[in-house]
């Protein structure tokens, strides 16, 4: 064996995160993502995993995007390349949206936060330079678009996140999913969101790089909290059923075909005006002709990425994203099937190694969301 | 009875002209949490290097080439229920497969433990 070890060992000029010593002090074992050498594990995928949904992970995500967008009407520039609602977004709210090709391919996902200065936008790692050319090549000069590199991203998830929070930031308590806002650690000013990517409550937390050390030093002397690797990162989002974009999503996906109608906000189905509107909101009314779906596995093995899917002989679909979901105990898998086929309870085969292996459609998440929202009477 | 490793982490216990096969410790911490494995049946011929039998961790699914050539006469069975077996006792019970050797002098070109050993400080 294997290719796996040979990969693991493969050790090329990446960009190092601020909190690089850090996660190695901690057993890290560094990985190339992105670009940058992250931290893939630390004790190991499982038990990271398994102690995110039943306490609190610290993810170091610095390696993704954050971006300003000022200037002169930075959201009426916003919604020419994304479908949601950005003109009517609340100060200190969130949002999930796309950014589209003029195909109405994803370029990436993002969230977009309304500040009361500006739009505040976390984009992925691997994307983060090719959003940016791209905003200017098509904002109008007005728009100022600054990328905020000295600043580091934490996620902080799980059950016990916002206690573990609200014990050094007690303000941070009042925040709800998809809220977001200006706090101070030891007086050093921090953006905090209720937000995540694990289907878990829990925050992402933008704070300068000097003081990053100090902020996870912090948080990981609280005892449900500990450091958790870019693997049980991938397994949490694959259980909540959240897609990755590069696996998942990528410039030939559309939002229909990629179930994610609900980025679509409801002003922008009727009037339009995003970059690829024409294909997208004809997919909304006609559906498209495929679609990501949820695949449970039957048996041990896994089914990963880049397996074909068959009904018969016939091919009906590949899967993107898959693996062993510790909190289920089993193989699941997300991927794209001909709209014909993609209907709950459909049963297919995945193709492994020349043997096939029953799948069955089925409804995401596979572990349900426990997002912090209000209650309501 | 003695033990050779591969510079791909397998271990190869011979005792007769049986050969026992699994991977190193070293291999298992590398892989993480192993989920699955698929061993081979017994009858089955493998040259030296040839596909033999597949491990999956959380994370990635993995080759495990025969070290040497020979006849399977005896797959792990119990690997297929508790696969976690490689994580905890890799050079032990969570032995892959038992082959009958074809070429015993295969073995002249694998490691002894204290060479392995100096492999993996040097890696």
């Amino acid at each position: 064996m294997t290719d796996y070890i040979a990969e693991m060992l493969e050790r090329v000029p990446d960009k190092l995160l601020p909190l690089d010593a850090w996660h190695r002090a901690r057993g890290g074992r560094m990985v190339s993502f992105a670009g940058y050498q992250m931290p893939v594990q630390y004790e190991g995928v499982m038990a990271e995993h398994l102690w995110t949904r039943e306490n609190a992970g610290l993810f170091d995500v610095s390696h993704m995007g954050q971006a300003l967008l000022t200037g002169e009407a930075p959201d009426v520039a916003l919604e020419t390349i994304v479908p949601g609602e950005i003109l009517k977004l609340a100060v200190n709210r969130l949002r999930y949206s796309l950014l589209l090709d003029d195909n109405g391919g994803i370029l990436d996902d993002l969230m977009i936060t309304r500040r009361e200065r500006d739009l505040y936008l976390v984009v992925n790692g691997a994307c983060k330079y090719d959003d940016l050319a791209h905003m200017r090549e098509t904002f109008p000069d007005e728009v100022v678009i600054t990328l905020l590199d000295e600043r580091a991203l934490f996620a902080l998830q799980g059950p016990k996140a916002g206690e573990a929070l609200a014990s050094i930031i007690p303000e941070t308590a009042a925040l709800y999913f998809m809220q977001a806002g200006a706090f101070a650690f030891e007086g050093v000013p921090v953006w905090i969101s209720r937000s995540g990517y694990t289907g878990e409550d829990g925050f992402e937390i933008s704070i300068d790089c000097d003081h990053a050390v100090a902020l996870a030093d912090r948080l990981c002397a609280i005892e449900s909290v500990k450091p958790i690797g870019l693997g049980a990162r991938d397994s949490l989002r694959l259980e909540a059923g959240l897609p990755l974009y590069g696996h998942d999503l990528d410039e030939n996906t559309s939002p229909v075909e990629g179930d994610l109608g609900f980025a679509i906000s409801k002003r922008r189905r009727t009037e339009g005006g995003f970059a690829g509107s024409g294909r997208v909101l004809g997919e909304l009314t006609k559906g498209a002709s495929r679609k990501r779906v949820g695949l449970t596995v039957q048996g041990r093995q896994p089914v990963r990425e880049g397996a074909a899917l068959f009904l018969g002989d016939q091919p009906v679909g590949t899967v993107t994203s898959g693996g062993f979901a510790p909190s289920i105990g089993a193989p699941i898998a997300m991927g794209f099937v001909a709209s014909a086929h993609a209907a709950l309870g459909s049963a297919l085969e995945a193709e492994v190694r020349g043997k096939r292996i029953a799948v069955t459609v089925t409804a995401m998440p596979f572990v349900p969301h426990r997002y912090h929202r209000p209650v309501t009477a | 009875m003695s033990r050779y490793f591969t510079e791909e982490h397998e271990w190869v216990e011979v005792e007769g002209d049986v050969a026992t096969v699994g991977i190193t410790e070293y291999a298992q911490q590398q892989l993480g949490d192993v989920v699955f494995v698929d061993v081979p049946t017994e009858g089955k011929q493998f040259d030296k290097g040839d596909e033999a039998a597949v491990v999956e961790s959380v994370k990635a699914a993995s080759d495990v080439y025969s070290p040497v050539s020979g006849t399977i006469v005896e797959g792990n069975d119990v690997l297929a229920d508790e696969p976690a077996l490689v994580n905890t006792d890799p050079e032990g019970d969570g032995w892959f497969f038992k082959l009958e050797l074809t070429d015993t002098s295969e073995l002249d070109g694998l490691m002894d433990e204290a060479g392995y050993k100096k492999y993996v400080a040097g890696l």
